[in-house]
């Protein structure tokens, strides 16, 4: 199917998140949409998905212009877009969620929707159970779920909003098959992504967008610095990272066992010492979520010791951990981290715990001013945290911990962030490190973790695999403990 | 600036414009209804309006409603700010006013009358804030949901009345639906004359006005109330305990309905009777919702319930309609509101807010 956009318009107040975009998508092509974050990547999407409602402009389907407001509109056209988090049901079975918005009227099909979804799962070689509960899946098995839901909704265009985001080396490689054969069956698919790797591995066609508007089109191959200039203005330079001196024992467990997540943790015994920064590899949900809320006391161990800086510290509240100099930064940043409804003031007022009665209105606000400047911050004192975008809010997380911090706990800091805003967050990061912080994150981009960390503790099905320094390790030896073949 | 400026009159235009549609669908509605009713709605509306606003005395039934109308809202407004649903107003206004008779009983033989009256409002506020304290306990401590605490407790705060009413706390040798002994004259709220209206209680209420808006704006208990109520996940990474601040709500809302219960005995029906509370918790709990939680609409919407309220008691007999009408207004009222905020969230989505 042929997409032509024209010169469309999407204003919130006075912001303009898409400022006229023009681009052309041909059938049978994988057509990459790149672009810092908050640069109008997901509006435009939106837009195309009838998700949200253009301000101006015209969308012309197989060349006559095709008004549309809601997803069921675009989908009858044979629009589908897969959300950045896959909108499904999770206490639905997988069969269950495949049928909705397909199986109408009365009548038990489910054996026809069997038949039709496991020859879909078999086209592309996923891995899906149709009876499986999608609250247990993983975020790449829901995208697969969505995709051949979308296919068997008749979608001839596929926009993927940063599919590559959370999921495991082999279900993106699975993705990418899969997007590939598409493609060779006519079908287009537009990948929106802030990953140049993706862009290179995939696209036919790269349109990047800056603040709204469409700075260049490339066709394959690419020159990545001019992607990047594209991008960004001025191509951003690498972290760097020096040398730091490791002190004493910060956090230490021994034999350690929870439950939660996917697999819980199961006989965990490590310790991290002042001005490491250890990264936690693993696919989703194999016990880094556990390990990062047990060393911050938000979970509980059912049996071994944790001690914080020498001292006893299993079953103690996160106010103890948090007293220590134990900070969470949690992935889900708008559900755990932030207070939407509330502004960038607020924030910095409740963090202000003196004594007094009144909240101190004027210095929040000047505090608030001045780490906006520091940490260049995309918004106004008085902009609530849900209209900030997920870099902006990481920053303003990070703007909230505080300089004394002793530990750092990070859950995929730099997810959905773009390349400038994630090496941002990683310059700041080493700056704690410099001054004696232990910082531990999760991460699922293993290139990353590669880049930023000295030490690697690898996590496969709730236990601790493979525990390494950077330097004496490479990708292969991580991609094989990831999967537990670290022997 | 100058863009912050058009921001900001955008909004006031919108508010302005809601408020107008809000009204309007609200008569329209009712008007119906009255149709329905097969009353003429022009009549209506005048007997309400003379019912209500006619004469000083009915002016001054009518602030009678409005105080413990207001010193509910004010109370929920604690409440609400932390998203929890006290419902058991209600019964914290009878307890306040159970409190408060408890305390009087004992300066029946006329004694320094102004220090039982003060010792009486104490109790009344003490009262009131026990019973939601319970609620507020059954929630934080048992994970039993605030609304349903709440409605028991209310039916055991009515038992509680009407075993004291015909029980312990009986007339000497009779025992009526019409109250206790009627307290002395030194033991009323002082009040003016020709509107029968307590001053006290009056001023009580506007104080009340004042403090839940600079305690919700200014201080540190008005922001974590906030804070927890936006998101109770993210609490503890502010460090706040999500459980102390909850009850703190619930003592705030319980002692201000406490206080409307103690108001109600001294300064209304000058003893304790079964309906002692008339359902104004109840009706507070709309009063919010359709001020939009908003603690300077409150007031002026709870004075509308009270005209209504006091209107509507004549409407049967002028115009010989049920005297339930008054209460079916109510509710359409609180329907039209409630599809007036529904719609305003839908334009609000629609013509967005988030950026991508």
């Amino acid at each position: 199917m042929h997409i032509d956009v024209r010169d469309i318009h999407k204003h919130y107040g006075p912001t303009k998140a898409n400022n006229g975009i023009t681009l052309t998508v041909e059938p049978g092509t994988i057509h990459g949409i790149l672009g810092e974050n908050g640069a109008g990547k997901s509006t435009l999407m939106k837009i195309l998905a009838g998700y949200i409602r253009k301000t101006s402009g015209t969308i012309l389907v197989n060349g006559s212009a095709r008004d549309y407001n809601t997803p069921a509109q675009a989908a009858r056209l044979g629009i589908g877009m897969l959300y950045q988090e896959p909108l499904d049901f999770p206490p639905l079975t997988v069969l269950d969620n495949f049928m909705v918005g397909q199986a109408a009227g009365m009548k038990d099909r489910k054996s026809y929707y069997r038949r039709e979804f496991e020859l879909l799962v078999d086209h592309f070689n996923f891995d899906l159970n149709p009876d499986g509960p999608v609250d247990k899946l993983t975020i790449g098995e829901r995208q697969q779920l969505e995709i051949i839901r979308l296919l068997a909704l008749g979608a001839e265009v596929l926009i993927l909003d940063e599919p590559t985001t959370g999921i495991s080396r082999e279900q993106k490689e699975a993705l990418f098959v899969a997007l590939k054969k598409l493609a060779s069956e006519d079908k287009s698919v537009l990948l929106v992504s802030h990953k140049l790797q993706d862009a290179e591995a995939l696209c036919d066609t790269v349109t990047v967008l800056r603040q709204g508007v469409v700075t260049g089109s490339v066709h394959h191959p690419y020159d990545a610095g001019a992607i990047l200039e594209m991008m960004f203005g001025v191509p951003p330079g690498s972290p760097s990272r020096s040398a730091v001196e490791y002190g004493k024992t910060i956090l230490s467990m021994k034999d350690v066992s929870a439950s939660g997540g996917r697999s819980g943790l199961a006989h965990c015994t490590t310790s991290i010492r002042q001005g490491e920064m250890v990264g936690l590899a693993g696919l989703g949900g194999s016990g880094q979520e556990v390990f990062l809320r047990l060393a911050v006391g938000l979970t509980k161990p059912s049996t071994g010791s944790i001690e914080l800086m020498g001292e006893e510290a299993q079953g103690k509240t996160l106010h103890t951990f948090k007293k220590a100099g134990v900070a969470f930064l949690p992935a889900s940043r708008l559900e755990e981290g932030l207070m939407p409804g509330l502004n960038i003031t607020e924030h910095f007022a409740l963090q202000d715990r003196d004594d007094g009665f009144l909240v101190k209105w004027h210095s929040a606000s000047e505090t608030a001013q001045a780490k906006i400047q520091k940490f260049r911050v995309m918004g106004t004192p008085d902009s609530t945290v849900e209209s900030l975008s997920g870099g902006n809010q990481q920053r303003l997380l990070l703007s909230l911990l505080s300089k004394d911090s002793k530990l750092l706990l990070l859950e995929h800091p730099t997810r959905g962030l773009d390349v400038e805003s994630a090496n941002w967050v990683w310059w700041h990061l080493h700056k704690y490190c410099q001054r004696k912080t232990s910082v531990v994150f999760s991460s699922s981009d293993l290139d990353e973790i590669l880049m930023v960390a000295d030490r690697i503790l690898v996590f496969f099905n709730g236990r601790i695999v493979k525990d390494v320094r950077k330097d004496e390790t490479d990708i292969d030896e991580l991609t094989r403990a990831i999967v537990g073949k670290a022997h | 600036m100058d863009v912050s400026n058009n921001m900001k009159y955008a909004t006031f235009f919108r508010f302005f414009r809601d408020v107008i549609l809000t009204v309007i669908v609200v008569f329209s509605f009712t008007t119906l209804i009255l149709l329905l009713a097969g009353a003429p709605p022009l009549a209506a509306y005048y007997q309400i309006f003379k019912g209500s606003l006619g004469s000083w005395l009915k002016l001054g039934q009518v602030i009678s409603v409005w105080i413990p109308l207001t010193l509910c809202s004010c109370g929920l407004l604690y409440t609400f700010r932390i998203n929890l649903w006290n419902i058991g107003v209600e019964g914290q206004v009878m307890m306040g006013a159970v409190f408060t008779t408890f305390v009087l009983r004992f300066g029946m033989n006329g004694h320094m009358p102004l220090l039982y009256l003060c010792a009486a409002f104490a109790a009344g506020v003490a009262g009131g804030a026990v019973w939601a304290l319970f609620a507020g306990y059954l929630k934080t401590r048992g994970g039993i949901h605030e609304i349903f605490a709440g409605l028991g407790l209310n039916f055991v705060a009515q038992a509680i009345i009407l075993w004291l009413i015909f029980g312990p706390w009986k007339r000497p040798g009779i025992a009526s639906m019409s109250g206790t002994e009627p307290l002395p004259r030194d033991l009323w709220l002082p009040y003016v004359s020709y509107m029968r209206l307590s001053v006290v209680g009056l001023t009580l209420a506007v104080i009340a006005i004042v403090v839940t808006a600079l305690m919700l704006r200014y201080t540190k208990i008005g922001l974590y109330l906030k804070a927890i109520g936006s998101n109770l996940n993210a609490a503890h990474m502010f460090d706040l305990n999500p459980r102390t601040y909850m009850l703190i709500a619930m003592v705030f809302a319980g002692g201000c309905a406490g206080l409307a219960g103690s108001i109600q005995v001294t300064g209304v029906y000058h003893r304790l009777i079964p309906a002692i509370s008339s359902n104004y918790g109840y009706l507070a709990l709309l009063v919010v919702m359709l001020s939009n939680y908003n603690v300077w609409i409150s007031p002026a919407v709870a004075f509308f319930f009270a005209c209504l309220n006091v209107g509507s008691i004549q409407l049967p007999m002028v115009l010989q309609l049920d005297s339930s009408l008054s209460g079916v207004i109510q509710g359409a009222l609180v329907l039209a509101a409630l599809a007036m905020h529904a719609w305003r969230m839908r334009t609000q989505k629609t013509e967005g807010i988030a950026l991508s």
